[in-house]
């Protein structure tokens, strides 16, 4: 049913395409963003129900680790999960460190630049980053592309499934479900624009209140995101469950994906050419025929008697 | 005199060999139209010959661990034909002598030159290389329970080892086309005295010396009609 809702005229990226896709209804459209305030955060779970019941996910109820994590993990059908990390600050205090974790709908997708199935990642120009599954062969190369481990492939059909940012709600107008259903407005949603600005003034009062390295965690290395996280302590975005500091596509998938596929690509064809254009320059090797010495020729037939009596 | 080499001629390779080289060659020509369909989005089209993108994804490591079964046996049994030897470094020395066709210039060779060698070798280093690292991200069975590390480094060195591959799968198609003869070698098995002496003396002259040449060279009873006779003496 999604699939059929999304407006795809206005793509600005697309997996495995080497053409521009159709964009041209990208105008005016602004690149929104949800911001997860991690300080107002109660650990509620709200939005992971509210965003299995939109999505229409209903995950095998699994077993309780003896932590609050529950799924422990992201799965095909969990696109998102509170992680919870017990933190010990300075001044000896606990600190209940509460972490939406779901995908981050990277400005440069990594696994958009990892997949070779066409279309079967896109990004709209509001910044959404989309698996559109109908196309996706389950190769699975969008999960070595994530920097952030966020893809999931399903047993049930092979298909990578991850967060959408509820795009069929946004194209519709409205937030994404897990942002309507939060209590504590920990989960905002808007432009990008509009969310860096609120995201500075929580920053402000974070940092009034004692949080000196409060932050926005907006990195950099992937081109910014559009999920962004106000954090207490945005010098250490490890210690929220292992949020990676400097996020950027790996160095690998960069020499795997990158100008070394068309130049090899090239090179390929080259040797073939290279092939043809030598046999047309230099000719076959052809056939060697017998010696034009009579005498000579006569002993080779000889051994091929011989040879033919062989057994 | 014509060249009929299925009843006459030096055996070159027996119904075995010929049979196991097209097995891993049939296999190869498959590896690599589907797995250049994934490599580069130009090459996507290709998945239709596997019946579409999702299958094309499926087969590929299935044909992967059949053909590196019947490569492993032709690897065991081609071994000894592909050692190095000292006249190699000479034959690699006329390479352009070798690619202009003045064949008279180039010293004699055993059952392979230095440039079958060379191929046999990329194969040996590739192909183990293109086994592990496709098992690495073999979906559904073995890539959910390796790291995320792992499967980048997998991919990468895939598809640089898959690229080397092809190229040298490019370069002995066409060494095959070139020199005229060789395919009805591995087709039919024969080869004439004539193209034996001029590509490959120093094997010619085990054969015909009868002393057991190379490797699983030596000339074996034919699977056609051939009467049984008393070995020479």
């Amino acid at each position: 049913m999604r699939g059929d809702q999304i407006n795809l005229q206005n793509v600005i990226a697309r997996s495995a395409t080497t053409v521009p896709s159709p964009q041209v209804r990208h105008g005016g459209v602004e690149k929104v963003t949800k911001l997860i305030d991690v300080s107002v955060c109660i650990g509620c779970k709200a939005c992971q129900v509210a965003c299995s019941e939109w999505n229409d996910l209903r995950d095998e109820v699994g077993e309780c680790d003896g932590t609050y994590n529950n799924p422990q993990d992201l799965t095909p059908e969990s696109f998102e999960v509170m992680r919870f990390s017990e933190y010990e600050n300075e001044q000896g205090n606990l600190e209940w460190l509460i972490r939406k974790d779901n995908c981050m709908h990277c400005a440069e997708p990594g696994c958009l630049k990892a997949c070779p199935a066409p279309g079967a990642i896109v990004q709209y120009a509001n910044g959404i980053v989309d698996f559109n599954s109908e196309h996706c062969i389950g190769c699975g190369y969008c999960v070595a592309g994530c920097p952030f481990d966020i893809p999931r492939i399903s047993k049930k059909d092979n298909k990578a499934y991850k967060c959408t940012l509820c795009s069929d709600r946004v194209f519709n107008g409205l937030e994404p479900a897990c942002v309507k259903s939060c209590p504590t407005s920990a989960i905002m949603f808007g432009t990008k624009e509009d969310m860096l600005d609120y995201g500075a003034g929580r920053v402000e009062n974070l940092q009034e209140r004692g949080y000196a390295n409060a932050g926005i965690y907006d990195p950099a290395g992937v081109g910014g995101t559009h999920v962004v996280y106000v954090l207490q302590h945005a010098d250490k975005p490890e210690i929220y469950s292992g949020l990676p500091k400097d996020p950027h596509i790996s160095p690998t998938v960069e020499l795997w994906k990158g100008v070394t596929k068309p130049i090899m690509s090239a090179l390929l064809g080259a040797s073939v050419l290279a092939g043809f254009f030598h046999y047309m320059i230099k000719g076959p090797k052809e056939e060697p025929e017998d010696d034009p010495d009579p005498e000579k020729a006569a002993q080779a037939r000889e051994i091929d008697r011989r040879e033919e009596d062989r057994p | 005199m014509s060249h009929s080499n299925v009843n006459k001629g030096i055996l070159r390779y027996g119904w075995w060999s010929r049979t196991n080289h097209w097995i891993v060659a049939i296999c190869f020509v498959l590896l690599t139209l589907s797995g250049l369909a994934l490599f580069y989005p130009a090459f996507f089209g290709l998945t239709a010959l596997f019946g579409g993108p999702e299958p094309t994804r499926i087969a590929h490591p299935y044909i992967g661990v059949f053909m590196s079964i019947f490569f492993l046996i032709q690897a065991v049994r081609f071994f000894t034909d592909n050692l190095f030897r000292r006249y190699d470094v000479q034959w690699v020395k006329h390479m352009p002598d070798m690619l202009s066709n003045r064949d008279d210039r180039l010293p004699a060779v055993g059952k392979n030159n230095a440039g079958q060698k060379a191929v046999y070798w990329i194969f040996l280093l590739t192909v183990p290389i293109l086994l592990i690292t496709g098992v690495v991200l073999w979906r559904p069975w073995i890539a959910d329970g390796m790291p995320i590390w792992a499967l980048r480094w997998a991919a990468m060195i895939h598809a640089f080892t898959a690229f080397i591959a092809i190229i040298t799968l490019v370069i002995h198609v066409y060494s095959a086309i070139w020199v005229k003869g060789s395919v009805r070698a591995m087709t039919q098995g024969r080869v004439s005295h004539a193209w034996a002496r001029h590509h490959h003396k120093l094997w010619y002259d085990d054969v015909v010396n009868n002393r057991d040449p190379e490797g699983q060279t030596r000339p074996q009873a034919r699977t056609t009609t051939t009467p049984e006779r008393p070995k020479e003496p």
